[in-house]
């Protein structure tokens, strides 16, 4: 299936492509989302079931013992997804209070913490522990409240957050289109973590723009999705010429080949 | 005769008018009580009027209230704009001139509005479409302000914190812009023009 027929009809479908083998795990996209996006240091930050990264990178490796061993980073935003038929984003779908919807133009799930009733059904949801509940408020020690980002609400105790593709980028490039007259480019819309990428491992723009870089990486025989074969549909693209790597990214069965496998 | 016939009977026209009384008298209890124990009144660090501005400027609104080139709107303009008058000597003889030209020109310090239409941290509002793109005039949303000559009475909801321009003035939380600006005074706008529609487009 052509890269645009995917996704349901509307006029964007905001994406990624993240190539595995040029990341080399440094976690730069990690620290610029956390400090674009408001999300602060927790009292203890080792405590990972309760930290906050809206990007996280995992950490894998093919299992084999030295010297044969070899690892991998997936840097691991919220990766959209939209559902096998149009209308089926997994926590969008569970979600009691509205607090999160898929946006039909842009593709984007959004997240409202003030809306949010912090019953956490959409973290169980979420394939990919995208989702994030704040189990305390953040503490800001004094002076570090001032370089938070204007463009960002921040949220408070007991409520789920994510992340939203930078989203307030998109609306601060829509500002300069409104004057400008002109349309959002490329360039003008672009993610933290995508920018802070030293390697430049993350491409992000339009998979249904076919002048946007994303859309011609992603059409590769090379990329992939995380767990396909649940229909989640989602645009966050992974790339890697590795094929141990590319099985970690589903489950397949013995005599099964990653890309061999038709998606449901 | 039960005792619920002789309660009956017994009503009389001295019962009704106590009862219309009372009715009436905790209905306006509630109707002007409840705003001023849910409403605090916070005062304008001075008071500045736009209409005695409005004449000595050369490009109307757009003198102070103008758009960046990245199309973020400036908003209430920095004290570096008023000093372009303020800064030799005094242009009246007010008192209001006075203390902010001794008060905060000359400290350098910026003026603490307080701002009638803010809204709350997780709204986006975008003067660039409203106002350039739509073409809408500022009064729509902000009533003669821009004509007035003093500033009116800022008032604070005590549980929210949020201005109380955007429950609007009525009790009952009824009217339309610019006498509320709730979300759904902003949706149904959107809505009669088309808008696309989606939390992600007022949020943030
Ligand atoms: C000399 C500079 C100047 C000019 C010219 C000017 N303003 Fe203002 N404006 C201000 C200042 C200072 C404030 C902050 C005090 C206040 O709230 O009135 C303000 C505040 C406002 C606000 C208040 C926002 C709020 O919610 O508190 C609105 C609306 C506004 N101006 C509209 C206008 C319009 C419409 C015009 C043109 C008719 C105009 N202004 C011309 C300086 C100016
Ligand atoms: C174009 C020149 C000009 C600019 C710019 C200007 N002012 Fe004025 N302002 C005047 C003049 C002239 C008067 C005197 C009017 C009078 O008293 O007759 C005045 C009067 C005042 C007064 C006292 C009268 C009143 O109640 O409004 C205040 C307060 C004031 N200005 C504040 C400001 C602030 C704050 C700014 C910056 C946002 C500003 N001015 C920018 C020319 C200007
Ligand atoms: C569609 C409604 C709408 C229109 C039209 C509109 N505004 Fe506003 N304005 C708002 C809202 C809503 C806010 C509060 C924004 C916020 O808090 O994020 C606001 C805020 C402001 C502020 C205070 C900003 C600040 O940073 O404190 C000023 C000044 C202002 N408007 C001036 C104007 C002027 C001048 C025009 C005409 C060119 C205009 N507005 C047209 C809705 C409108
Ligand atoms: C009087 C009508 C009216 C009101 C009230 C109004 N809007 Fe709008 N809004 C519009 C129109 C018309 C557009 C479309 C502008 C365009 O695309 O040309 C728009 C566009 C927008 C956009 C940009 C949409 C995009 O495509 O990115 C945002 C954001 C927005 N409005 C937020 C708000 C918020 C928040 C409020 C309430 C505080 C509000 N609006 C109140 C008429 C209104
Ligand atoms: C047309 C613009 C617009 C859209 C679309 C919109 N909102 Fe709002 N929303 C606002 C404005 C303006 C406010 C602040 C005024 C108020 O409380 O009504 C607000 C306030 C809220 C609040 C209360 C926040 C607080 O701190 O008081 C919640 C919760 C909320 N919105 C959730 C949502 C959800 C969920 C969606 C999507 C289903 C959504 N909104 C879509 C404009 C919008």
């Amino acid at each position: 299936m052509s890269l645009a027929n995917r996704y349901s009809a509307g006029e964007h479908r905001f994406g990624m492509v993240i190539d595995i083998d040029k990341c080399t795990g440094c976690g730069g996209c990690t620290v610029a989302c956390m400090s674009e996006n408001n999300v602060g240091v927790l009292y203890d930050e080792t405590d990972k079931i309760r930290s906050i990264t809206w990007m996280r990178v995992y950490q894998v490796d093919n299992g084999k013992p030295f010297p044969e061993t070899q690892v991998a980073f997936f840097p691991r935003p919220c990766l959209h997804c939209e559902g096998s038929h149009g209308h089926h984003t997994p926590c969008v779908s569970v979600c009691p209070a509205t607090a999160t919807d898929y946006d039909p133009q842009t593709g984007i799930v959004s997240q409202i913490p003030t809306r949010c009733i912090g019953c956490r059904y959409c973290v169980g949801a979420c394939p990919y522990h995208a989702r994030y509940f704040n189990w305390f408020d953040t503490p800001w020690p004094a002076g570090l409240e001032r370089p938070l980002n204007p463009a960002v609400a921040p949220r408070m105790r007991g409520v789920v957050e994510k992340c939203t593709f930078c989203y307030h980028r998109y609306q601060r490039a829509k500002n300069k289109a409104f004057l400008g007259g002109g349309k959002v480019e490329e360039m003008d819309y672009q993610t933290a973590c995508t920018e802070a990428c030293p390697s430049g491992a993350i491409t992000f723009g339009d998979l249904k723009n076919p002048n946007h870089k994303v859309a011609q990486l992603a059409q590769s025989p090379e990329c992939f999705r995380l767990l396909e074969r649940l229909g989640t549909n989602n645009k966050v693209y992974y790339r890697t010429t590795r094929e141990w790597v590319r099985r970690l990214a589903d489950n397949y069965l013995k005599d099964e080949k990653p890309g061999q496998v038709a998606a449901s | 005769m039960t005792t619920h016939e002789q309660g009956q009977a017994k009503r009389s026209g001295a019962d009704w008018l106590l009862f219309v009384v009372g009715f009436v008298l905790f209905s306006a209890l509630g109707f002007w009580g409840t705003p001023a124990l849910l409403y605090a009144e916070k005062p304008q660090p001075f008071q500045f009027s736009h209409k005695v501005h409005m004449e000595q400027v050369s490009e109307g609104c757009k003198s102070c209230h103008s758009f960046r080139e990245d199309g973020s709107f400036t908003g209430i303009p920095s004290t570096d704009k008023c000093k372009e008058c303020h800064s030799d000597s005094p242009q009246g003889n007010t008192p209001q001139e006075k203390t902010f030209v001794e008060e905060y020109l000359n400290k350098g310090k910026p003026v603490d509005w307080q701002v009638y239409s803010k809204q709350p941290a997780c709204v986006f509002f975008s003067h660039a479409a409203h106002a350039e793109n739509a073409g809408l005039e500022c009064k729509k949303c902000h009533g003669d302000h821009g004509d007035s000559e003093k500033l009116r009475t800022y008032q604070q909801n005590r549980l929210t914190g949020y201005s109380r321009d955007i429950w609007g003035w009525s009790i009952l939380g009824m009217g339309d812009p610019p006498k509320r600006m709730k979300m759904d005074n902003c949706a149904d706008c959107h809505r009669a023009n088309g808008v696309r529609d989606a939390c992600f487009v007022c949020h943030k």
